[in-house]
This record gives structure tokens, C-alpha cells and sequence, in this order.
């Protein structure tokens, strides 16, 4: 369980997390949804107690994360940068961990062998591949056999294999019964491990609701109807929150009601209907919908004046 | 939906311990000793503990025939036998300001904080380890120094002195008692700046730099300000003889103690206030 109230932190006149509160419940995988320096990163820092909050309060398991007698049973945690010393093996690393926790060595080979890092762990991890420090982080998240699990952008550098064992794992630990936090910054991945999402942009809350309302939500009001009366339709349906496009003759895109809605009012005015269809747009789409506004760094799209791009 | 989800076993952790500062001391040792730059440092410490006495004992010997009485007055044998004190402090405080900073510059210390949030019994467990290896290889050090030179020298019925002269012991107990406590010196000043050249040229200011500028004041100010100057105020631990401008050798050692201990200060508070 994470509970966070009005969480903000400053850096400088930098406000990186701007009031956030939401809590994270057990036994369900949390996706952390946010575009690039959107707060996510600081966020999990201000949950594990690396950065103190400029206000507000995040309690893990209900203490705060330093005090907890045994922070490593508590939460397991893989931040984003990475946090191994380059000189030191993966063996000794992971050792050094569960020392600290009285953790016996027995632990420390289960973990690399879980990850599957068995062949290198004597190697030093300043030689290992994004993909195998993304491993040797998961093991030391979970050397402590946590209740609670943090994980920052996980699949980061992972090959395909790597990212389905990632998602399994994260589904195994939640139906462990264990609260499981993952940030990400795609939607599609998010889509196929999370049960529950938070969305930040711009370091505020834009959204805290189950995958099937975002998808939901996503798909939205667009209904796909192809008719031999479509200038008709079209007059019949328009209205303050109505909009309608046509690809082609026949077909309309109609955006602000439901199906049912279009079918209904086309049996009223006995409007023949050939197809009706709710659309689904991709979750891409509706979560780049979403964040439009908080996006931090866009790319200068084609309508840039290109004499500012010159300069 | 490729839902042939091949569960991922995860073994569970029957022992449920709790962090202590004697657990996190034995995490600190394992850090301390699988590192390559640990072993390096430590070796070319004691290395130069060693050979520096030899060297300048075996150039003394050699050389002493032809030397002027002025020369061979300039020649203490104590000064021989811990030549290697004031170059073996610099890989000393180099591998001190590593211990931290190394930390920092590889992401290591969020992984630190992460087990051990307290932070605190951290900084203990590393002046601790450190402060032990220092000094439990100093002590032989030195002694081998003292040894090996006076074996050299003897060679020519020269420059002979017991070891149960006094202030001698002192001396010896004291080089290594110095480079122990200039390590966690360093140790500190790596943990306020969290940056290793930084850190190391930090060091290199107060120990080898602003010394020499003393120079530069009239001599009653060089006098007067000089022997509080952490180098000095710690030198006189292993110095045989006491000028009349230096501290006592114990007034001189706590001095350097409380330099130690105001820096480590420092370092405490700022590691608990600020963000990792």
C-alpha cells in the first residue's frame, strides 16, 4: 500500500511534482503513466525516501519509507538511473544488499538465478548490457521478498523475452497479494500488465482509474456510420457537442454520442443505417489525448515556422 | 491473447531481519573489499610505507662517506624510517574520498539509502572499516620501515636508534595513527562534496597547498597560524622532535582529531538533509 497526499517537490524554481495524492493498493499491478519528465521518476524517489518532499506526505505500508526497521522487506524498489557501482560483481553487490538486512547468501544465488544472471554474476556490472543491469535491479528489488514493489520504467533496454517475463512477474507478485507500482511511459505496455492507472503530466494528477475505464474513456464517443443518407444524418445529429467528419461519401464519423444514441436517432427519423459502429481509438491515441497539454518536450512539428527552426 | 502466462515461481524469505549498524558494518566490509580501486590504493599505501625508508636509507648508506657533517646532521633516523608517511597519505586519502564518491559518480549510493534510508549508520560503518584496515595495515607498515632502514643503516654503523628510545614507539604508533585519521578526513570531505576530484583536490588544497603559502605571511603570522594548520597540528604525531613553533604531539594529534570529527559533522548533517 502507498498512500500519497499533496505531494509536491521543487528543485530549485523547478516544480517537478505538483500536489499529487493517490493511493496504491495491493494485490493489483499500478501502472505509472506519464510522458517523459513528467514527475514519474520523482515521484517513486519521493516514495523510497531518496528526495525529502518540499510538501505534502507519501507513506509506504503506512510508515515513511526510512522508518521502516527493514526497509528491504518492505519495498522492493528499480530505479530508472542506474544504481550499481560499475566496479563491483553482481554477486557482491546483491551480497552487500542483503547484509545489511542479515539476508543469508542462499537468497542472493536464488535471486540471480531467478533474473537469470547466473553466468555473469561474478562479472562486473560496469560491463553488463541495459538488459542485464535492468535484471540485476530486479533481483536486488527483490532480495528482500517486499511487500510492496517499485519499479521505474522496468522494461527499459529489455529484449522481447525479457519484457514478457517482466509482465509475468509483475502479475505473479500482484496475485501474491503484493502492491506492485510500475511507471511507464508507454500506454501500449502498460495496457498489457496494469490493472489500475495513475496518469501524471507535468508533475499533477490527470488521471487515477482502471484500465477498462481508460479504455473506455479512451474509445470515447466516435461512432463509425455508413449510410446512403448521410447529409441527412449529418444535419440530424449535429449539435454544440457533436462534430461529424466524412472520409467518403456514405461514411461518417460522428464524435460526442454514443451508438446507440446515432441508432436511436436514426430510427426516429427513419434514416437507414448500413453500418454503425463504435470506434475504439488506439490507447496511444487517447493517452496521448490525455497528456496533450503536459507534454514537457514536443518535437517541433511540420507547422513550426521555419524561420524559427532556422534560428 | 497469447495468455500462456508460464508463471514465474518466486522463491519466498522465511528470515526477517532488521537493519543494524553491525550488519551494515559487514555490508560496508564487502563493499570495501570487492573492489579493485580498494586494493590498488591499499597496496601502493603500503608499499610506499615501506620502500620509502629502504630507498632513503640505502641512498643515506651509500652516500654517507661523501656527505658533509652539515649533511649528515640534516639525516635523523626517525625521519628515515617514516619517509613514506607523507607520500602514502595521499593513496590513503585518495581511496577515503573514493569510498563516498565512488558512490555518487555510479548511482551506487541509491542503493545504499534505499537499505539502509537512515543513512547515517552508513557513514559510521565506512570511518569504521576504514579506519580499521588504515590503521591495521599502517601499523606494520611502519614498523617494517623502521626495521628494514635501520637494518640498512646499521650496515654502516650509522645512524642507529632503538626503538625503546624515547618518543620513538610514539612516533612509529603515531605515522599510522596520522594516515588513519587523514583517511577519514578524506572520507569526510568526499561525503560533503560528493564529487571525487573534487574531493581529492579539496584534500590536496588543505594538506599540500595552503601550507607552503604560509610562507607568504610575515614569519610571526606564519608562526602563530601555522602549527593549527590540519597538517601540521596532525604531523606532530610522528615527529621525534618538537620546533618551537609546533604543538605538543598530543595537543597536535586531538587537534587533527577535531578536525576529523567537526568534518565528519558536517558530512552527517548533510548527508540526513539532502536528497541522494
Amino acid at each position: 500500500m502507498i498512500e500519497a497526499t499533496e505531494l509536491k517537490k521543487n528543485y530549485g524554481d523547478k516544480r517537478a511534482v505538483d500536489g499529487v495524492s493517490f493511493t496504491i493498493r495491493p494485490g493489483v499491478v499500478t501502472g505509472f503513466l506519464g510522458p517523459n519528465g513528467s514527475g514519474k521518476s520523482t515521484t517513486m524517489r519521493l516514495i523510497l525516501g531518496l528526495d525529502s518532499p518540499t510538501s505534502g506526505d507519501v507513506r509506504v505500508n503506512g510508515k515513511h519509507y526510512a522508518e521502516h526497521a527493514a526497509p528491504l522487506h518492505e519495498v522492493g524498489a528499480l530505479l530508472e538511473a542506474r544504481s550499481v557501482h560499475t566496479g563491483r560483481s553482481a554477486y557482491n553487490h546483491l551480497l552487500a544488499l542483503a547484509q545489511t538486512h542479515g539476508i543469508p547468501r542462499r537468497r542472493v544465488d536464488e535471486m540471480v538465478d531467478l533474473v537469470g544472471l547466473h553466468e555473469v554474476a561474478r562479472k562486473r556490472a560496469g560491463q553488463f548490457s541495459l538488459g542485464m543491469g535492468q535484471r540485476l535491479g530486479i533481483a536486488a528489488a527483490l532480495l528482500g521478498d517486499p511487500a510492496t514493489v517499485v519499479l521505474d520504467e522496468p522494461v527499459n533496454g529489455l529484449d522481447p523475452e525479457g519484457v514478457h517475463w517482466i509482465r509475468n512477474l509483475l502479475k505473479q507478485l500482484a496475485a501474491e497479494g503484493r502492491t506492485v507500482f510500475v511507471s511507464s511511459h508507454l500506454m501500449s505496455e502498460m495496457s498489457l500488465t496494469a490493472d489500475h492507472l495513475i496518469v501524471i503530466g507535468r508533475g499533477r494528477l490527470i488521471a487515477d482509474l482502471s484500465v477498462d475505464e481508460f479504455v473506455r474513456k479512451a474509445s470515447g464517443n466516435r461512432v463509425l456510420v455508413r449510410t446512403p443518407e448521410a447529409t441527412r444524418l449529418r444535419d440530424l445529429v449535429l449539435g454544440p457537442q457533436v462534430s461529424v467528419a466524412s472520409s467518403e461519401a456514405g461514411i461518417l464519423q460522428i464524435e460526442g454520442l454514443t451508438a446507440a444514441q446515432v441508432g436511436e436517432i436514426a430510427a426516429a427519423n427513419h434514416v437507414v443505417l448500413h453500418e454503425l459502429t463504435p470506434q475504439q481509438a488506439s490507447l496511444e491515441e487517447a493517452f496521448m489525448e490525455l497528456t496533450r497539454d503536459d507534454v514537457e518536450y514536443r518535437s517541433l512539428g511540420s507547422s513550426a515556422d521555419p524561420k524559427e527552426l532556422a534560428a | 491473447m497469447s495468455s500462456a502466462t508460464a508463471t514465474v515461481s518466486i522463491p519466498r524469505l522465511n528470515e526477517r531481519g532488521r537493519v543494524t549498524q553491525a550488519r551494515v558494518a559487514l555490508s560496508e566490509w564487502t563493499k570495501f573489499v570487492s573492489l579493485r580501486s580498494t586494493r590498488w590504493s591499499l597496496g601502493v599505501g603500503v608499499f610506499l610505507t615501506i620502500a620509502f625508508p629502504i630507498l632513503f636509507a640505502a641512498v643515506t648508506a651509500t652516500h654517507w662517506a661523501h656527505m658533509s657533517a652539515q649533511d649528515r646532521a640534516d639525516r635523523h633516523p626517525l625521519d628515515i624510517a617514516l619517509a613514506g608517511v607523507n607520500v602514502a597519505q595521499l593513496a590513503i586519502a585518495v581511496l577515503g574520498v573514493l569510498m563516498i564518491t565512488g558512490e555518487y559518480s555510479t548511482g551506487m549510493i541509491r542503493s545504499t539509502f534505499l537499505a539502509v534510508p537512515r543513512r547515517l549508520p552508513v557513514l559510521w560503518a565506512k570511518v569504521g572499516v576504514y579506519a580499521v584496515v588504515s590503521f591495521l595495515l599502517m601499523v606494520p607498515s611502519v614498523l617494517i620501515g623502521f626495521f628494514a632502514s635501520q637494518s640498512i643503516l646499521n650496515g654502516k654503523h650509522i645512524l642507529q636508534i632503538s626503538f625503546g628510545a624515547s618518543g620513538v614507539a610514539r612516533s612509529e604508533f603515531g605515522g599510522a595513527i596520522y594516515v588513519m585519521l587523514v583517511g577519514i578526513f578524506a572520507l569526510a570531505i568526499g561525503a560533503i562534496l560528493r564529487n571525487t576530484a573534487g574531493g581529492i583536490a579539496t584534500f590536496a588544497g588543505i594538506f599540500f597547498v595552503i601550507p607552503p603559502l604560509m610562507n607568504i605571511l610575515p614569519t610571526s603570522w606564519n608562526n602563530a597560524i601555522s602549527k593549527y594548520l590540519p597538517s601540521e597540528a596532525g604531523r606532530q604525531l610522528f615527529s621525534l622532535h618538537r620546533d618551537a613553533h609546533s604543538l605538543s604531539p598530543l595537543w597536535g594529534g586531538l587537534l587533527f582529531v577535531g578536525y576529523c570529527v567537526v568534518a565528519i559533522a558536517i558530512a552527517a548533517v548533510l548527508l540526513v538533509r539532502r536528497d541522494a
